[in-house]
């Protein structure tokens, strides 16, 4: 439900003009709420940045969030797998 | 793996017959200029509040539509997760919020110019939502005029 919440925001975000990038934990409900651009992270539930105390980690996952957003071959609704390097 | 195994049977038959909105069309807004110059803000659905802020009220009916602003300067150790749901791990977001909502990380991506600012107010709701009208037709849009009026320019929403 989670997943579905934020991307509902995601989208009156975009409505009004902000630009936006949206973790998703479960694929097959990103691919069918369908937020305008995603990173499907695949991290379990209450992890969606990976691990605690791991700024590192952390920092992986936005960054590829903020990648997409840089993106400018990507269409709506975009959904990109994020992939850990470890 | 965030996967629908993850769940007990009983949210997993639930979720299968669930209605899920579906986003149609699809708004898409461009960076209007770089990252570097652009203002960012944080909506996490991690169900944090501040210590002196109401938890989210577990008791309404398909869900607490509300939402609170968590100010730029908090400390994440403050942070306190009232999102009730029992069908995830919480160990990990009270050891440490920005699993879910990331407030330091944004502050080091600014610091170091990745990102122009950190918009000075950052939204929290709690994403147990099986009904989300009213998140959608009063409670959103309500919430995101703030940063509207901020003029923040690119928002990170992360569930949990």
């Amino acid at each position: 439900m989670c997943n579905q919440a934020v991307s509902l925001v995601a989208a009156e975000l975009e409505r009004r003009g902000v630009a936006t990038v949206t973790l998703q934990l479960l694929r097959e409900v990103a691919e069918r709420v369908r937020p305008p651009r995603a990173l499907f992270v695949p991290f379990p539930h209450g992890y969606p940045l990976h691990a605690p105390d791991d700024p590192e980690r952390q920092r992986a996952v936005i960054e590829a969030a903020l990648a997409l957003l840089e993106d400018e071959s990507l269409t709506p609704p975009a959904l990109v797998d994020y992939q850990p390097s470890s | 793996m965030g996967e629908m195994s993850e769940f007990s049977r009983g949210l997993r038959l639930v979720l299968k017959a669930y209605r899920w909105r579906k986003i149609d069309p699809v708004p898409w807004t461009p960076l209007s200029k770089p990252l570097a110059q652009c203002r960012v803000a944080l909506v996490s659905s991690a169900g944090f509040v501040l210590p002196e802020q109401q938890p989210f009220d577990e008791t309404v009916r398909g869900g607490d539509p509300s939402f609170r602003e968590i100010p730029s300067e908090t400390p994440t150790s403050i942070l306190v997760d009232t999102h009730r749901s029992e069908s995830f791990d919480h160990r990990g977001l009270s050891r440490d919020a920005n699993l879910a909502f990331p407030l330091d990380r944004l502050r080091e991506l600014a610091d170091s110019g990745r990102v122009g600012s950190v918009n000075h107010r950052h939204l929290s709701f709690m994403g147990s939502l099986t009904a989300p009208g009213r998140l959608v037709r009063r409670t959103a849009p309500e919430a995101l005029s703030a940063l509207v009026s901020d003029e923040v320019d690119v928002a990170l929403l992360v569930p949990v």
